[in-house]
């Protein structure tokens, strides 16, 4: 290979992912660039940022898979007293509080979580003896596991953040083998529950879902999220406007043009051929990080680099059905794309993982 | 072991891993699904559905601005300006724009000497107003300081020096009452045309009086648009393309407006009226009404202070005493009587004795005067009541109040006006209706020397002037333009002739008004004078020694040149004492006018000197004095 010259900590490094997610992160800065009126208000912190999170990436990469196993748990309960810290934190100031200020950053426990309740899902069942995967002692731990953390990010309230942490340890138990007939009969309760549930909702969440079901309602109402955003995506046809030319993004018709929306943005400055070269760039990525997890040897790198992808995917595919008005707005940033330092240091982290468990993926390969 | 879930081949690690392959295939398998729905959705938006979406955003972006038509202008028969458009220069702020509301705020304070009132003014209105919708600043900005903040603009972000056109009336007070005013309009209005959006258009005013009010749809002309591209908070980011307004038709008017004007200031510190019309054709050449408001300063708006100040005149500054004043006309009725007796076939020639009054059963009515032998002639320029009451009594109410009326009394006409009193021209059917009682002979006494149930409009009496002046039905008329000529009365040509007679004989020979004779050679007016009664009990009725608001009106009908009547009219002076002494001067001026303005002016100009300068100066006299009084004065213009 050409790098075979450089030393091998650089040899390891899978270039072609790096290269898609610099790629991604690159037209996100164009992007922004836009979104600002032509400004590098928001454009170059986010290059910066992007910058550190790469190197914090390639930095996680040169853990050691089994030290990330042992980590799993410690790391899990740290994340969860942060978790209750902030909502002890919100409680004696009063009102809604997701973050704890560090100084130097505002860290929000909940978006640590997402990575955090994959890999204790997965440590949880490599620990499992093979023959007890189909008994309690299978499930309730993990229900567990997953059940207390979403309670505690649910009553922030954040109801986006709450369903990608269960959605991603669920994915954990449906690929360490848990029983079928619990996944559907588990989509069965769902179905029924989900009027009750409905009613438990804060009003505003309420509202958001009952629009995504008809957004014409109330188009300047709080309708105006998904028809702007679908107005700013439709009108970009196949090739877009043309850079600096959107006039839904600078003539601030679409709300959050470089946070939430940052899609829509795009795809009225760059049209169809923006959006499927995106869909595809965070296609790639995923199949790289499918491949990892069906590369890996042991239980614990399967389960957990399975996991991570499907978190990138569950981002990725809850903030694009929102833009599109396919799902309700629930405040799911676009990872790699979106202004903003907590999504993604989330994705950077599962990155620099998912490329620790590949170098020892690699490193066996070359071994055996 | 538990199985609660189900049982099958024991599980094993390779199992296991078999198991996650499978499933790792299907969340593969899953994903891909989701990323082809997503494209697909996103292809459907963006292709299928692209024309629309692409129009949505146009219209979001894409909004039309009404361009304010300029009004029409009103002018006189002669063509001169009575409400023109005068080019103006206002500023403006664009609360959108605006980026240290303090700074600018003060800064403009300071470049245009804007007073604190005005500064309160303009803060309440930022707190209310947003997005592109203006805050006017100031409007008739002088250059030098439309110049110092033009230049200053690029350091006061939001401020718009802004080229635009505002109602100018030359005449100011003068032709206040009969053109009116515009103004912003108001939610009625605005509720009253559909919500049209034009009524909300900084800028837009409607008529709200006077002829600027009924001829409001025929003055408005057409609102020009701009296409203009704006953000969602209404920023202006350029202009795509203007349609110009198109400027409402001018409407000519029948009235002069050097006579307008001239009688209005003849009017002087008096509160009454002048209606002039030419007596061929109905034309109203003045209609002045005094005192006035300011149509110019009404346009813009003007302050509570100043309202209360005319609200609270006894002289009513803002009532139209042409049109809705009514008054007895006293013996300014006399020559609609006098046609009344010729008509009904009593000899002009018959004599009356007059002594000094004519008893009715235990009443004595009594005349102004010991005229001894009466006839018609000398009945009118005399203004002799006996004979009067006894002739009317003669041939009774019927005949001479349907004379009346035939001459225009107590008639409402279709004029272009937002109202007229016509008043009462009794008989005996309206008493019985209006009170249910019978007619007297009493009444028709009153009736005859134009007191009693009878009162009319200024209006009204130039008309009566004007058709025994000329013989002719004539129609009085505000809007200029063809019209058939008027009919002539079914009524003998000598009656109207010794009428006229009659008249002449009160300004030029042995009357009550030869002092206002017109100092012109060879031409003569021809006139009756008349006092109403403001109260006709008690010591202090209607003399020189009352208070100004007992005392009795001045009226004056008239027409000139006699032998061939062009102009007709009536002066009404509110608490003048009486005909001769306050109303034929005036006429006798407005007259003079007609034939020489300089004669006139010369006469004019030393009495407005007497009465402090002219209209506009002492309008401002008074409106200083009004704000700087003290508290508990008396209103104005109270006197004693």
């Amino acid at each position: 290979m050409a790098l075979a010259f450089m030393p091998k900590p650089i040899r390891e490094i899978p270039w072609t992912m790096i290269l898609l997610v610099v790629s991604i992160a690159a037209f996100s800065t164009l992007v922004l660039y836009s979104a600002a009126g032509g400004r590098p208000t928001w454009a170059l912190p986010q290059a910066v940022r992007f910058t550190v999170f790469l190197g914090m990436a390639i930095a996680i990469s040169r853990l050691r898979p089994e030290w990330i196993k042992q980590a799993a748990f410690p790391a899990y309960f740290l994340t969860l007293l942060l978790l209750i810290l902030v909502e002890a934190l919100g409680f004696v100031r009063g009102g809604a509080q997701r973050w704890l200020n560090l100084g130097f950053i505002n860290l929000q426990p909940s978006e640590l979580m997402k990575p955090v309740i994959v890999l204790a899902c997965a440590h949880f069942y490599s620990l499992l003896p093979a023959r007890e995967i189909r008994g309690w002692s299978a499930l309730w731990p993990a229900a567990l596991l997953i059940g207390v953390p979403a309670a505690l990010i649910l009553i922030q309230p954040d109801l986006g953040t709450a369903t990608m942490v269960i959605l991603g340890g669920v994915t954990i138990m449906f690929l360490a083998g848990v029983p079928m007939r619990l996944f559907v009969g588990g989509a069965a309760a769902m179905a029924v529950a989900l009027p009750v549930a409905f009613s438990f909702l804060h009003d505003y969440q309420r509202q958001r879902v009952l629009i995504f079901m008809n957004p014409e309602a109330d188009p300047l109402g709080a309708g105006y999220h998904i028809a702007q955003s679908k107005i700013a995506i439709g009108s970009g046809g196949l090739t877009g406007n043309g850079f600096l030319q959107g006039t839904q993004s600078h003539f601030a018709f679409l709300p959050e043009p470089h946070t939430d929306f940052i899609f829509a943005t795009m795809a009225e400055e760059w049209g169809l051929l923006g959006g499927l070269s995106l869909i595809l760039a965070f296609s790639l990525i995923l199949r790289w990080g499918m491949k990892v997890a069906t590369g890996s040897r042991d239980r614990f790198s399967r389960l957990a680099a399975a996991g991570l992808t499907t978190t990138i995917f569950f981002y990725v595919a809850i903030n694009l059905a929102m833009v599109m008005g396919l799902a309700p707005v629930v405040g799911i940033p676009l990872p790699l794309f979106s202004y903003g330092g907590s999504a993604m240091m989330t994705v950077m982290i599962c990155l620099g993982l998912l490329m620790a468990i590949e170098r020892r993926n690699r490193a066996d390969a070359g071994g055996s | 072991m538990i199985k609660f879930l189900g049982s099958g081949p024991p599980v094993t690690e390779s199992s296991q891993a078999a198991t996650f392959s499978r499933r790792a295939f299907v969340v593969g398998a899953g994903q891909v699904g989701v990323a082809a729905l997503l494209a697909g959705r996103m292809g459907y938006i963006a292709i299928a559905e692209n024309e629309r979406y692409s129009n949505l955003a146009e219209s979001n972006r894409i909004h039309m601005r009404l361009i304010p038509p300029r009004r029409g202008w009103i002018v006189d028969r002669y063509g001169n300006p009575i409400a023109i458009n005068r080019g103006d220069v206002r500023i403006d702020i664009i609360p959108d724009l605006l980026q240290d509301k303090e700074r600018v705020i003060r800064e403009l304070a300071a470049l245009l000497d804007l007073p604190a009132e005005e500064v309160r003014r303009i803060r309440r209105e930022l707190a209310l107003a947003s997005g592109y919708q203006p805050v006017a600043v100031a409007e008739h900005v002088p250059p030098d300081k439309y110049f110092a903040v033009s230049v200053r603009q690029p350091e006061l972000p939001g401020v718009a020096p802004l080229r635009a056109f505002t109602r100018y009336y030359p005449e100011g007070a003068a032709v206040g009452h009969l053109v009116g005013y515009v103004g912003i309009p108001n939610r009625e209005e605005f509720n009253a045309e559909n919500r049209n959006p034009l009524l909300i258009t900084p800028g837009f005013k409607v008529g709200k009086e006077g002829l600027e009010k009924v001829m409001e749809q025929r003055l408005r002309g057409q609102p020009g648009a701009a296409r203009v591209e704006v953000t969602a908070r209404g920023r202006l980011i350029r202009e795509l393309q203007t349609v110009p307004d198109q400027r409402g038709a001018p409407l000519r008017t029948t009235i002069d407006a050097g006579l307008q004007s001239f009688a209005a200031r003849r009017l002087g510190e008096e509160s009454g009226s002048c209606v002039v019309l030419d007596c061929n054709s109905g034309d109203i050449l003045a209609l002045a009404s005094m005192p006035a408001y300011d149509p110019n300063a009404f346009s813009d708006g003007i302050s509570h202070s100043e309202w209360d100040m005319m609200a609270q005149d006894e002289r009513h500054p803002l009532i139209n005493k042409a049109l809705n004043a009514l008054y007895p006309p006293g013996s300014t009725f006399k020559p609609a009587v006098a046609m009344a007796l010729l008509e009904a076939g009593v000899d002009p020639e018959e004599q009356i004795s007059c002594g000094g009054g004519y008893t009715l059963g235990n009443r004595r009515f009594a005349c102004l005067g010991t005229h001894g032998p009466m006839n018609l002639h000398r009945a009118i320029a005399k203004s002799c009541n006996t004979y009067f009451y006894t002739m009317a009594r003669r041939i009774g109410i019927e005949r001479f109040s349907a004379m009346a009326r035939r001459l225009g009394l107590g008639q409402r006409f279709d004029l272009p006006v937002v109202s007229q009193s016509h008043g009462t021209m009794p008989d005996p059917v309206w008493k019985q209706r209006r009170y249910r009682q019978e007619w007297s002979q009493a009444d028709t006494l009153n009736a005859a020397i134009g007191q009693g149930y009878v009162i009319l409009n200024p209006l009204q009496l130039a008309v009566m002037a004007a058709r025994v002046a000329s013989g002719r039905d004539i129609q009085p008329r505000l809007v200029a333009g063809p019209h058939p000529p008027a009919a002539l009365l079914p009524f003998a040509p000598a009656s109207f002739e010794q009428v006229r007679a009659g008249m002449s004989e009160v300004v030029n020979g042995n009357g009550t008004a030869g002092r206002s004779r017109l100092p012109l050679d060879g031409i003569l007016m021809a006139g009756k004078t008349g006092t109403a009664q403001v109260r006709n009990i008690g010591a202090d009725r209607g003399r020189a020694g009352a208070a100004w608001r007992h005392r009795d009106h001045g009226l004056f009908v008239f027409f000139a040149p006699v032998g061939a009547p062009r102009y007709a009219g009536a002066v009404v002076i509110e608490h003048g004492l009486g005909g001769a002494r306050a109303a034929a001067p005036v006429a006798c001026d407005v007259m003079t006018y007609l034939f020489d303005k300089d004669r006139a002016m010369a006469a004019l100009l030393p009495l407005e000197q007497q009465w402090g300068g002219n209209i506009a100066e002492r309008m401002a006299r008074r409106s200083q004095d009004w704000s700087t009084r003290p508290p508990g004065a008396p209103g104005p213009a109270e006197s004693v």
